[in-house]
This record gives C-alpha cells, structure tokens and sequence, in this order.
C-alpha cells in the first residue's frame, strides 16, 4: 500500500486528493494536511466582501467530505520535510503542527510514499510596513479579501464608510496592490466594481472619490503581459478594455507602484519614475504579496537542504528552466510540465505553491532599483489542471512504477477563464468575462500576439455574470463531491 | 448632450480611452442578445477547458 501525503487543501490540494483517491482505490492511502477546517470558494468572497453573500456560503467543513471519500484528513500546519528519512530509516516524512481545537500545537511525524505541496501562498503582508501587524497577520489599517473571514471585515468595514457617505460626509476609496510584487490583480480589480455597483445601489455613489492603485506597467496587465482581443474588427489590447471599464464607471487610477508604507488613513508609494507620492483614503482593500509558506528541508544527518527544494521566496522547485535570463530569451518551453521536484523524484507542487520560471509580464524596476511587477497568476483553473495532473502521474507511478512518463500541464499550454463580476444580483449585475489561451503567451506558436486570439477574449454584460452565479454553485457542488463531481472540469 | 461621452472630460487618462455609447450599454443587459451571448461564452470556454486538458 502506497502513501500519498497532500499538504493544503485549496483548489490544487483539494482536487490533487479527491482525484487520487477517486483513481487509487482503497488500496492506497491518501492523506490530507491542511490547517484549514474549512473549504473556500475564494472567487466568491469578492460577493461577501460587499455583503451580498454570506461567509457561510462560500465556504463548508473539509471533514464530512473527506470521511465520506475516504481520505484521511490531518487538520495541521506541515512545517519540515525530512525528504531522506532519518539516520538507520530512510521512510520520508514531514512533521505537522495540529491546528485543531484541543490539540492545538500537538507534532506528528507523518511518513510518505509520494508527497504534493500544494499549500497555496503566504500572505506576505509584514512586506509592506504598516500593510501587516508585525506577526504575519493583515495589520488594522486596510482590509482584505484573501480570505472569507478577511471579505466578512472588509464589508463590515465598507458598511461604515457607505454610512458615512449616506450622512453626507465624502469618503476615499483604494483597492488595488498592497506591495510592487503583488499578483491577484484579478480580486481586487473584481472588488472595485463590486463596491462601485454597490455604492450605486446605494444611493452613495457621489460621495465616494474611488481610486485604483496597482503595480501593473499598464491597466490590463493582469500578471500576463496583458491580452489581446477581438473586439468590433480590431484586435486590442487589454489595456483599452481595462482603461474603458475605468473611464465609463468613473474610477480613477495610479499604476506602476509599489506601495512601499500603509499608515493610518493614508499610503507611501513609488512610481516607476522613481518618484515618491501619498495618498489618502478612508478605505483600503489592499492585496498583500505572496511567498511560499516557508517550509524547511532537511536531509538524513539533519544538514539543511531547503535550497534543494524551494527557491528563496520559498516556492518549490519544479521542472521549469530557471536560468532562462534576460526577458529577451524568455520562452514558453520555460513553464513546468510534470510540477516534479529535480531532487526528489517523489515530491511535486501544485498551484501557487510552485516557482514559476519567472515573471510573465515584462519585467519593471524603478530608478531606485525597486522592482514594480505583477509576478505570475496560477491561483483558479490553472491550479485545478495542475492537480489533477499531478494526481495522474502519482498514480500512474504508484500503479505502473517509479519510471512512468509523468503527465504534463504546462501554463503555456493551458487556457484560463475569469469572470469579473460587478453586483451580484441576476438580472441587473454586469461581469467581464475573460478568456486567455494559454496562460503565458508563446511567441513562437502565436507571433504577434503570444496567444491565439479565437480563445482569448473579453466582454461585458448579463451573460459572463450569469456564468459567474453557475460557477460559484458548480464548484462548491464539485468540491463537496456530489453525484457528478468528476464531470464538471477543472 | 451625450451623457456617455461626459466622462472623457473628468480627467487626461479617461480623454485617452473608448467609453461605449448607448447601444453598447444596452446590449450588455438586453435579455435575448445575452442569452445568444451566454452560449457563445460557454461554448468558447468548453473549447479552452478541453484544449487545456
């Protein structure tokens, strides 16, 4: 009986282990670690960011569903890898920390056959000073909604200066990147028109002065370089469309920053030119950057080797070309296929968890040597296809052995949908809804644009909100495993 | 007066960009265009899910 040990149990952890355990049977082991009681639906909590959801419908108890399918469930934090064993056993493990009620901080040494870190990112807030408390919590000064309980205090947060406004008094509105390394563009940029709509419905839309701040180069960067679309006979960048859908709901922006100091009521920025600014706000849902969760390794004689198996910024290493250099020889074929770790071959990470080659959009750095870039979105569809490829490699080495030829889902192959909402309500909301194909563009198969353009768009209107809706309940249906769950893809 | 066009005046980053006029807006939530709109993004989002797969 083989051991496959799954540390996080996000969209990549989730689907990585119900799809090996769907595929292994009862004759194998898998096991879930995550610190997490619960599963989130993450697109959603933009809806209860704005309180148009509540924070128990974007989110259900991980452990009826992993009793019901069979796969043990650990509710802990992973903090080692021992990838060799120890000295006289060479059996891998990790340590875990229980994070749950009554035997909070309790260790267990938890052994592996085959190991996936999908663990998602760190919040990196403490990055910015001021952005987090000191001890790697979102500080008090601006909110969030990373998190479901984070979206639950953004809209309590958002109530009082809606209050406010209705009471005649203007208020200052910031959304955007916390940090010039920033990625999830995609929330935020959601969010600000879901407060936009919201303020409308309102009645207060006239008091709010609502403003973007975002370490994009251009608006529509989105962490990809931007995208090309086919819109009226042209073919446009993203940027117009971005720049539009700013204009037309009258939401002023300042991109090219790096957000460098969050104080009360008010945020340090640099500019690309070097320059430095303020601005204040009553306001501010600002995304924190991520890191790897911080993870050590360690070998048989206890030597550290973190560096065999994380990058610095704490992401795993995986099958990517990491010295490709300079954004002139940057390639597709650079992007990971398999998610295997070079060192050990029974490792592999899923979803943000892994080290992206490097960025996708052009790399930016201020005169002062600040670097201002979005780095590389794999949070949503991407995550979900990389699990389920890594859970069919797994299993295929399991089943067939060690030397199968692993299954590849590589970003520069693989498409993604985004669906923006701006309300929530059926018949009167609007959404963007995006499609690019693939993910990092690729020049060589697509010259001019990187992407093929008959499957990478964007429009607005009822439609991308009525698909919005479908998703939310089609993937909570997915994730809690009910009758067709296999049928609805990643 | 053209209501749609009020904005380009509100600031140099909005004079530089496209706003979309009545029939544009209307389309968005018009119930029948939608609907034809709602396949055609379903369809093309199958097409990449598959192609991604």
């Amino acid at each position: 009986m083989a051991k496959l040990v799954i540390m996080g149990g996000g969209v990549a952890g989730h689907t990585t282990a119900t799809f090996a355990k769907k595929w292994l049977g009862n004759g194998h082991e898998v096991v879930v670690v995550t610190p997490n009681s619960q599963w989130n639906w993450i697109p959603s909590n933009i809806w209860v960011g704005v309180g148009q959801m509540e924070k128990s419908e974007v989110t259900f108890p991980l452990a009826p569903v992993y009793e019901k399918a069979g796969i043990v469930y650990k509710q802990a934090l992973a903090t080692t890898i021992h990838p060799e064993g120890r000295e006289g056993d060479d059996t891998p493990f990790i340590v875990i920390k229980s994070t749950e009620e009554g035997a909070n901080g309790e260790t267990e040494e938890l052994t592996y056959d085959y190991l996936v870190n999908a663990t998602g990112p760190k919040l990196n807030f403490d990055a910015t000073p001021g952005l987090g408390n000191g001890q790697g919590q979102m500080g008090d000064k601006t909110v969030s909604v990373c998190t479901a309980e984070h979206a639950v205090h953004a809209n309590e947060e958002l109530t009082k200066v809606f209050e406010k406004a209705k009471a005649g008094e203007r208020q200052k509105i910031l959304v955007g990147t916390g940090h010039g390394t920033c990625t999830c563009q995609g929330a935020a940029f959601e969010y600000i028109f879901n407060i936009e709509h919201e303020a409308k419905k309102a009645g207060v839309r006239d008091m709010l002065d609502i403003k973007w701040i975002s370490n994009e180069a251009f608006l529509g960067d989105f962490g990809m370089g931007g995208l090309h679309m086919k819109v009226g006979g042209y073919t446009v960048s993203s940027k117009i469309f971005a720049e539009s859908l700013y204009a037309e709901r009258d939401v002023e922006w300042i991109i090219g920053a790096h957000t460098s100091k969050v104080e009360e009521g008010k945020i340090e920025y640099e500019l690309l030119d070097g320059t430095m600014h303020e601005e204040e706000f009553d306001f501010a849902m600002l995304i924190p950057p991520f890191s790897g969760v911080g993870f050590k390794a360690y070998a048989k004689d206890g030597a550290d080797i973190t560096d065999k198996l994380f990058m610095p910024n704490g992401f795993m290493i995986v099958d990517a070309k990491y010295d490709a250099g300079a954004y002139e020889n940057w390639k597709a074929s650079d992007w990971p296929e398999t998610y295997q770790n070079p060192s050990f071959g029974n490792i592999f990470a899923a979803g943000i968890a892994f080290a992206p080659p490097h960025l996708i959009s052009k790399p930016m750095t201020s005169p002062n040597g600040t670097a201002i870039n979005p780095t590389p979105p794999r949070t949503g569809m991407p995550a979900g296809i990389i699990g389920k490829a890594v859970a069919h490699s797994v299993c295929d080495m399991i089943k067939k052995g060690d030397d199968v030829e692993l299954h590849k889902a590589s970003m520069a192959e693989m498409g993604a949908a985004c669906v923006a909402s701006a309300g929530k309500g059926v018949l009167n909301g609007t959404a963007a809804a995006m499609t690019v194909y693939p993910v990092v563009p690729d020049f060589e198969k697509y010259p001019g644009t990187g992407r093929d353009t008959k499957y990478t768009f964007g429009e607005i209107g009822l439609a991308g909100h009525w698909i919005k809706h479908i998703l939310h309940h089609m993937f909570i249906w997915k994730a809690k495993l009910k009758p067709g769950w296999t049928l609805i893809p990643e | 007066m053209v209501k749609e066009e009020l904005n380009f005046a509100k600031s140099d980053d909005f004079n530089l960009t496209m706003l979309p006029g009545k029939f544009a807006k209307a389309m968005r939530t018009c119930k029948i265009w939608q609907l034809f709109r709602f396949m055609v993004i379903n369809v093309k989002m199958l097409i990449v899910v598959s192609k991604s797969h």
